[in-house]
């Protein structure tokens, strides 16, 4: 049983924070106190110079990450100090993964992210089109392969997704770059409304902020909420207020805590649950 | 025409559909359009575009006989007048075919990145001649280094977004513009600036690109009753290139050179991440940037490198995927000029032909300077651009060095100017 698994009992939430931001120790207590506050999977981003799909709040989070010395190496390491019980999926665009080991193809990769204890992978630059690969050496090693459904995907391209896609889907709430934002689009129940006949999780990201978009979407019909922005918020407020660092993993302690709870609720709200 | 099947988004192992999710739609509703109006001449397209480019460019360009340098090198050098073209680069061959496209397919805005500002220039001039909006990304450091260009894009109304992350160069306006699409790509085309970015685009360009060689290969017979010994053409991304070389690729007895900017060094920086070069071609390695598999200049964790050139339309750390396969293939061969030698070679065509040229075009004259003796008899250089946009860099550039051939420069220390 795969990443399936965090979503079966009630909604998953599902953080993202930039691994090593603003530096390898403070990232490793932050992501921990993510643990604490509720997540049940957690992606991490293995930084990558040109994060195409990113928006100004991770773009910054990945430079901070990049100039603390963040290399794919360190990343692995960064995974085995990690003291979490949460399910891990690596968040990274497709050079880094290509490039590792031998500099020619995805299986190196693969094959130590599921040595360190990796479960997924999310790569925004690869669609389903250039996946094979990737796909096969998930396939040998065990791990997921998460793909991100956008408000854009329709017909066959969405068939041929989910005929690869594995653990959960990346539901993309609205257009664009990753985000926090003020609101819930409507592109969100769309998504999920084309989604729903497919028994695969549902986790929705790009946009999220609080409890109540949670519980919003979870209302809607998601499985999970994915929230990355609003969290990589609060560590470059603390970064730049030179706050300690117990004191930033407290507010994204209770961060998770306000989102994990909105979610709750937004099952709670559910005529009735669609998974069994 | 080289043989590709247009179907393929590969050139042998490189190209390829690497984009977020989000925009493949928008990516197959463009390969779609590309087959049915750019090859199949839907519409009458294709029509419609030579016609713009003929009365709206200025097409045909000539292919001049260069009596100094033919002179100097002993060699025939004929020259392929890009910079004659409207807005003073071959860009707009794309630039036009790109918007005219976005308007078939029922687009209603455009965006577009741009280096040196040149295709920056060409999009806005296109998008102005079409009426359509348009908004252009730039790096802060390239708005600094080509102003008149800047104002060129504001004067045709186009927005000008200035990219501030990174050094501030292509690569990061690339990026700022896939951003924007990601967002807007429901009634927005992104008119990429060169043969880069996921498939259909390096085939795209190329072909609208292509007709360069299509005119200078007739050219060329009827001048010298044959076909040259060799092209020239500077590679950043690569469409002057492959517009240049697209109709010689099946000419095996033509040589194909594409110069690269050695900037300043081809030593790289791993620690800093700077390759203080843009030599993609001849230095890089494989891997994945901005839609597509190519050569890239990478550290060896797959960082993508800052680059370095004194010309910002050579100042890439990728290239099209087609050129890196025609290298592979032996069929390209990757050359490259350090900033120095185009410097020089920037006056020396200023002043033996009458012809300022961009700095990027410096650097296939900076080749012929130094290797005439191994091109052949008679050769074709690509003139891709013309240098307006480079006066206050050269002037700044040239001041800093001691270049033989330099015009005297204190006049710009007489009437406080340039900044010396
Ligand atoms: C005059 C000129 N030549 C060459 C280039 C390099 O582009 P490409 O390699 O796509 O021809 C540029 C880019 O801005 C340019 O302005």
């Amino acid at each position: 049983m795969g990443l399936e698994r965090a979503f079966a009992d009630e909604p998953a939430f599902v953080p993202y924070l930039a691994a090593g931001d603003p530096n390898y120790e403070a990232s490793l207590e932050y992501v921990e106190a993510l643990a604490r506050g509720g997540a049940d999977v957690i992606e991490l981003g293995l930084p990558f110079s040109e994060p195409i799909a990113e928006g100004k709040t991770i773009q910054n989070a990945i430079v901070r990450s990049l100039e603390a010395g963040m290399t794919p190496d360190r990343f692995f390491e960064f995974v085995t100090d990690l003291d979490v019980d949460v399910p891990l999926v690596c968040m990274t665009y497709y050079n880094l993964i290509y490039q590792y080991g031998t500099g020619d193809g995805p299986r190196p990769f693969v094959e130590k992210a599921a040595e360190v204890g990796i479960e997924g992978l999310v790569v925004p630059d690869l669609p389903a089109e250039e996946a094979g690969p990737l796909r096969r050496a998930c396939d040998e090693f065990g791990l997921d392969l998460v793909f991100i459904v956008a408000p854009t995907t329709t017909g066959d391209r969405l068939e041929r997704m989910l005929e690869q896609v594995s653990g959960y889907v990346y539901v993309q709430a609205r257009l664009g770059v990753t985000g926090a934002r003020e609101d819930v689009d409507d592109a969100t129940e769309e998504s999920l409304a084309r989604l729903s006949d497919w028994d695969v999780p549902k986790a929705v990201g790009f946009g999220i902020k609080t409890g109540d978009h949670a519980e919003r979407i979870v209302s809607a019909g998601a499985d999970g909420v994915i929230v990355g922005s609003a969290l990589v918020d609060i560590v470059a407020e603390g970064h730049e207020n030179r706050d300690s660092v117990e004191e930033v993993a407290d507010r994204l302690e209770a961060k998770a805590r306000e989102l994990k709870e909105g979610a709750l609720r937004g099952a709670s709200e559910r005529p009735q649950p669609e998974r069994t | 025409m080289s043989t590709d099947d247009a179907h393929d988004p590969k050139f042998g192992e490189y190209g390829g559909q690497y984009v977020p999710e989000a925009l493949m739609p928008a990516i197959e509703e463009l390969e779609d359009a590309y087959e049915r109006y750019v090859l199949e001449n839907e519409d009458g397209f294709m029509d419609e575009f030579r016609q713009r480019l003929a009365d709206f460019g200025g097409r045909p360009t000539p292919l001049q006989y260069a009596d100094q340098l033919s002179a100097r090198y002993d060699t025939d050098v004929y020259l392929k007048r890009e910079d004659l073209l409207h807005g003073g680069a071959h860009k707009l061959n794309n630039a036009l075919g790109q918007v005219l496209l976005a308007k078939y397919m029922g687009k209603e805005r455009i965006i577009a990145e741009t280096g040196a500002g040149q295709h920056g220039t060409a999009t806005a001039m296109a998008a102005a001649h079409l009426d359509m909006p348009c908004e252009i990304y730039m790096g802060e450091t390239d708005i600094a280094r080509q102003r008149p260009n800047v104002f060129r894009m504001r004067i045709n109304g186009s927005e000008v977004n200035p990219v501030t992350v990174g050094r501030g160069t292509l690569k990061e306006a690339i990026s700022e513009t896939m951003r924007d699409w990601a967002t807007t790509v429901e009634n927005t085309h992104y008119v990429i600036g060169s043969v880069v970015g996921p498939h259909p685009f390096p085939k795209m360009v190329r072909d609208f690109q292509a007709v360069i060689s299509e005119e200078a290969r007739e050219q060329a017979i009827e001048k010298t009753g044959g076909l040259p010994d060799a092209v020239l053409a500077c590679a950043g991304g690569g469409s002057n290139t492959m517009g240049a070389f697209a109709h010689f690729v099946d000419d095996t007895d033509v040589d194909l050179y594409a110069v690269e900017a050695g900037g300043s060094s081809l030593q790289v920086d791993e620690e800093e991440g700077v390759a203080p070069n843009s030599a993609t071609l001849s230095t890089g390695d494989e891997g994945v940037l901005h839609g597509a598999r190519t050569k890239l200049l990478q550290d060896s964790d797959g960082q993508i490198m800052e680059s370095h050139s004194v010309s910002a339309g050579l100042d890439y750390a990728g290239v099209g995927p087609e050129l890196a396969h025609l290298v592979d293939e032996d069929r390209v061969i990757p050359v490259n000029i350090d900033d120095d030698a185009a410097l020089e070679a920037f006056h020396r065509l200023s002043q033996d032909e009458g012809i300022i040229p961009a700095l990027e075009t410096a650097h296939a004259f900076g080749y012929l300077e130094e290797h005439h003796d191994e091109v052949g008899d008679t050769v074709v250089v690509n003139v891709s651009g013309r240098g307006d946009k480079d006066l206050e860099t050269v002037i700044e550039e040239t001041s800093k060095r001691d270049l033989d051939i330099a015009p005297d420069m204190s006049i710009f220390k007489r009437v406080g100017g340039g900044g010396l």
